[in-house]
């Protein structure tokens, strides 16, 4: 167990390092970067100016070496744009985007899971072809489109809820739908395809010998050994949705990390899109992290092992 | 159960010909030019609503084009991106993948080891942030997404190969000295080919949302091309009074897609049953 | 003798297949009965259903199916569960994935307990240690913490039957249960089981392929072929007077010591188990029978050789024992 751990642990730390490295080399990918910074209308002294102020001038090793020590620290240095410690913009808004993904997630797990286990349970029948057409369907659905029409319809005809801004908790709903949707399909399958494997095996059918009542059968001994893999989508999942959320908080208007990347991207604000991207990745492998770790209580074997 | 799934293998087989077929023969079956404006038919309505124009079967946009042509001119661009970024990010995936399954140890870790990064990348906003600083064409969105999304490809290719390496005739072609490429070009691909389909259809259907996000979001195909993703971006601010600037385009996004997917679960219940192998 | 389990005209389908046609068999109280056959014969299905337990496509119909004089045909679902693990309890051939791999033994095994006795928890360890000690598990209080993965294949098979013992069930069917062990731990648990059914009065319903297991411990032996029970007798009587010649051709191919000679090849039964439909009639053993006459592909009358002895062939009986 110490050794997985150890093992998982040099395998995460790596990935931020990889990581680090690469949204570095992301913003120097178009060349000089002051040029960009300065705009179509800049004069070469312009540009020239800009390159000392940001420390461009110096050699590209130095550049990354003092940006990498700074970013271990927290230190994503000063955003170009909005004249703000990029550590400070950041924090101000991943409430926002967390709550976001917190309530896609929710969203997803509610509509997901049940949907999932009357699948294995009715396997082949007509139930379980419908429900996977549905799954289909949301799988088609561009979470942009949806977001726009759920503001057309929930929004403005009906007038349920509002349709941009982050004022109340009913701002949340719809890109929460619109963010579960997009993970709606991996998790439905997952838990179709565990409960399945589940209900096939042979400690279900000694359970069903010992007559234990239909729901111990399903909530104590399937539900437990089908929960792994979907802990462990769940978990990408998540991770995705964070991701995702830059199109969500655009189209919906809050002003979330992903809203900040959206803006930073735009105005050529290079130490926030970097300081984003490679936040977004660590919470990723945190994620992850978590998810193994919670499959090891869940799993007497992995914990042996 | 047998007909349904049948069912669904055509119906999506069908969405995806005709589809090719329209973006193929754009230039007979539009009606118009996608790109000519006319500023005194902006807004037209689609045929079957109110104060439609006849001649504009689905309308016309915010500055008077053809929305019926631009919508077949739109189907070319979500056809192109699908099928260019599938052979990118195929070719990257397969050889990361076959390599890493193939040899196995330190270079399977490697593999592995792309993967678990890439997957931590965080990826419509490393494809906005390229297309931004490289500057929006079709060729840097479909680069851009080429190298992003190989990462199932590498997976799926990887345990196909591992699998297939392990088999007798494998075994056999390596006592019989047969070269290495000799082996992965006439023994391992061949077999690792059908499921490597079915996340070709996939990634085709990923690729084209998220050309079509991207595209929304200002970040992808650059206007004035009519890729359906920008058709809804152009008519965001016009569809709280005229809903059907942005229905129609995601209609034809969300059906293709839609029927892409359909393919390829088809395709996926073909190979488990083992008809086709 | 009571009849605790009696199954008579017991017919099971798989969509058009054929599992089980027309079965009938009874277990008396306290008594061993052993259901043999080869793979594919129907044993372990007409247990499953015996229990309720078949598959979702399985279909089931008798026209006796009683337990200690309750109809079981008539029973929901959820009175067979108050039964099920209670009153009637089974195991299985594969120890080593019939445990749930999540959750420790201790847990798994008072479950029956709380469920079918509204037992307390405490009460229920302490009935659970008792019953491992009793299955000759060494430290049983530890072993109560553990997980099936931390037991070997042969302790699992003991904890299964511990928890198939803990309502203290008045029948138990045991499907294979020595088939995956090793030999040494086959003739324990074996030996296990014998001995719990003179101790606590238990019938057990064993069923096997191995004519070695039935020599052991059955008091009555019931030959399956093909979806029928073809013939069935107290064991004695069916080693010495085989009236069917499947019977007969199954007890050759077993080794007797003494009885085989060196330069003799051992008996064999040429080709497979016939796939069946419910509307076959005559002998199913007619291809692979030896002794076949043309009426064999009419219909078989049961015949009676004693009181208890009854098998299901036409051929004069003289010919079948004659070796």
């Amino acid at each position: 167990m110490l050794e997985f751990l150890a093992r998982r642990l040099l395998v995460a730390l790596l990935v931020c390092v990889t990581v680090l490295t690469f949204a570095f080399a992301l913003t120097r990918l178009a060349g000089d970067l002051a040029i960009s910074i300065a705009g179509a209308q800049a004069t070469a002294a312009d540009i020239e100016i800009i390159r000392k102020a940001y420390g461009l001038d110096r050699p590209i090793l130095e550049q990354f070496f003092d940006w990498v020590g700074r970013a271990v620290v927290g230190d994503f240095g000063q955003s170009y744009f909005f004249r703000e410690r990029v550590s400070k913009l950041i924090v101000d808004r991943l409430p926002i985007t967390l709550t976001l993904g917190l309530v896609g997630l929710g969203i997803a797990l509610v509509v997901a899971l049940p949907l999932g286990v009357i699948s294995a349970l009715n396997e082949g029948r007509l139930a379980d072809r419908l429900i996977s057409v549905v799954a289909l369907l949301g799988q088609a659905m561009p979470s942009f489109w949806l977001g726009l029409l759920l503001m057309i319809t929930l929004g403005l005809r009906l007038g349920w809820l509002p349709i941009s801004g982050t004022g109340t908790w009913q701002h949340f709903v719809m890109p929460g739908i619109v963010l579960a949707f997009s993970a709606i399909p991996a998790l439905m399958r997952l838990t179709r395809s565990g409960m399945i494997d589940a209900m096939g095996s042979d400690y279900i059918r000694t359970a069903r010998a010992k007559g234990l009542s239909r729901a111990s059968i399903l909530l104590k001994h399937a539900a437990r050994n089908a929960a792994m893999p979907v802990v462990s989508i769940a978990a990408v999942q998540f991770g995705f949705m964070l991701g995702g959320s830059i199109v969500i908080e655009t189209v919906f208007a809050l002003h979330g990390v992903g809203f900040l990347a959206w803006e930073s991207i735009s105005k050529n604000d290079y130490p926030t899109v970097q300081a984003v991207v490679l936040l977004l990745a660590i919470i990723y492998t945190l994620l992850t992290l978590a998810a193994d770790l919670l499959n090891a209580v869940l799993d007497p074997r992995l914990r042996a092992s | 159960m047998k007909g349904w799934r049948n069912a669904g293998l055509w119906v999506g087989a069908f969405i995806v010909a005709f589809t090719l077929l329209v973006a193929l023969f754009a230039p007979l079956l539009a009606p118009h030019d996608p790109f000519g404006m006319d500023l005194s038919r902006r807004l037209k309505p689609p045929i079957w609503m109110e104060g439609s124009l006849p001649g504009h079967l689905l309308g016309t946009d915010h500055i008077g084009r053809d929305y019926l042509s631009r919508l077949i001119y739109g189907a070319r661009i979500s056809v192109l991106i699908g099928v260019m970024t599938v052979i990118t990010s195929g070719l990257i995936g397969i050889a990361l993948g076959v390599t890493g399954g193939f040899f196995g140890g330190r270079i399977d870790d490697v593999v592995l080891f792309a993967i678990t990064a890439r997957l931590a990348i965080p990826l419509i906003l490393v494809a906005l942030a390229v297309v931004s600083l490289i500057g929006s064409s079709l060729t840097v969105v479909v680069a851009t997404l080429g190298f992003l999304l190989w990462e199932r490809f590498a997976v799926v290719a990887r345990v196909a190969t591992m699998q297939v390496r392990t088999l007798d005739y494998v075994s056999a072609a390596w006592s019989a000295g047969c070269s290495r490429a000799h082996i992965l070009l006439r023994d391992v691909l061949p077999n690792i080919a059908s499921p490597l389909a079915v996340v070709a259809t996939l990634e085709m259907a990923l690729a084209i949302l998220l050309e079509a996000a991207l595209s929304f979001l200002g970040l992808g195909v650059p206007p004035p091309l009519p890729s359906w993703g920008l058709m809804i971006a152009e008519g965001k601010e016009y569809m709280f009074f005229n809903a059907w600037v942005i229905t129609i385009p995601g209609i034809a996004l969300f059906v293709f897609v839609f029927g892409i997917n359909l393919l390829g679960d088809g395709l996926r219940d073909l190979l488990r049953t083992g008809r086709v192998a | 003798m009571t009849a605790l389990l009696e199954v008579e005209g017991l017919e099971i389908s798989f969509g058009s297949l054929a599992a089980v046609r027309g079965a009938s068999l009874q277990v008396n109280k306290g008594e061993t009965h052993c259901l043999v056959g080869e793979s594919g014969c129907g044993k372990s299905v007409t247990a499953l259903s015996i229990m309720g337990l078949l598959a979702r496509n399985g279909r089931r119909d008798a026209r006796v199916l009683r337990f200690d004089g309750t109809d079981l045909l008539a029973l929901n679902e959820r009175a067979m569960s108050r039964l099920r693990g209670n009153r009637l309890a089974m195991i299985f051939q594969e120890p080593m994935t019939s445990l749930n791999p999540a959750y420790t033994v201790g847990s798994q095994m008072i479950e029956v307990m709380q469920r079918h006795r509204g037992a307390t928890r405490a009460a229920a360890l302490a009935r659970a240690e008792e019953l491992l000690a009793r299955v000759r598990i060494t430290s049983p209080g530890m072993r109560l913490g553990q997980y099936p993965h931390q037991l070997s294949g042969g302790l699992r098979q003991r904890v299964m039957i511990a928890m198939a013992l803990m309502c203290s069930p008045e029948l138990l069917i045991a499907d294979e249960p020595t088939t995956a062990l090793d030999v040494t731990v086959q003739a324990q648990i074996l030996r296990l089981l014998s001995d719990l059914q003179k101790d606590l009065g238990l019938a057990i319903l064993l069923i096997t392929h191995d004519l070695g297991v039935v020599a052991r411990t059955a008091h009555r032996v019931s030959v399956m072929y093909a979806g029928e029970v073809v013939e069935s007798a107290p064991v004695a009587q069916l080693f010495t007077k085989p009236m069917h010649p499947y019977t007969r051709g199954l007890l050759d191919c077993v080794p007797v010591p003494g009885k085989v000679r060196r330069d003799q090849p051992l008996g064999s039964i040429p080709g497979m188990v016939p796939r069946m439909t419910q509307s076959f009639r005559g002998c199913a053993f007619v291809e692979r029978c030896t002794l076949a006459r043309p009426d064999c592909a009419g219909e078989i009358v049961r015949h009676r050789l004693a009181a208890q002895h009854d098998y299901l062939c036409q051929i004069p009986p003289d010919r079948v024992t004659a070796p």
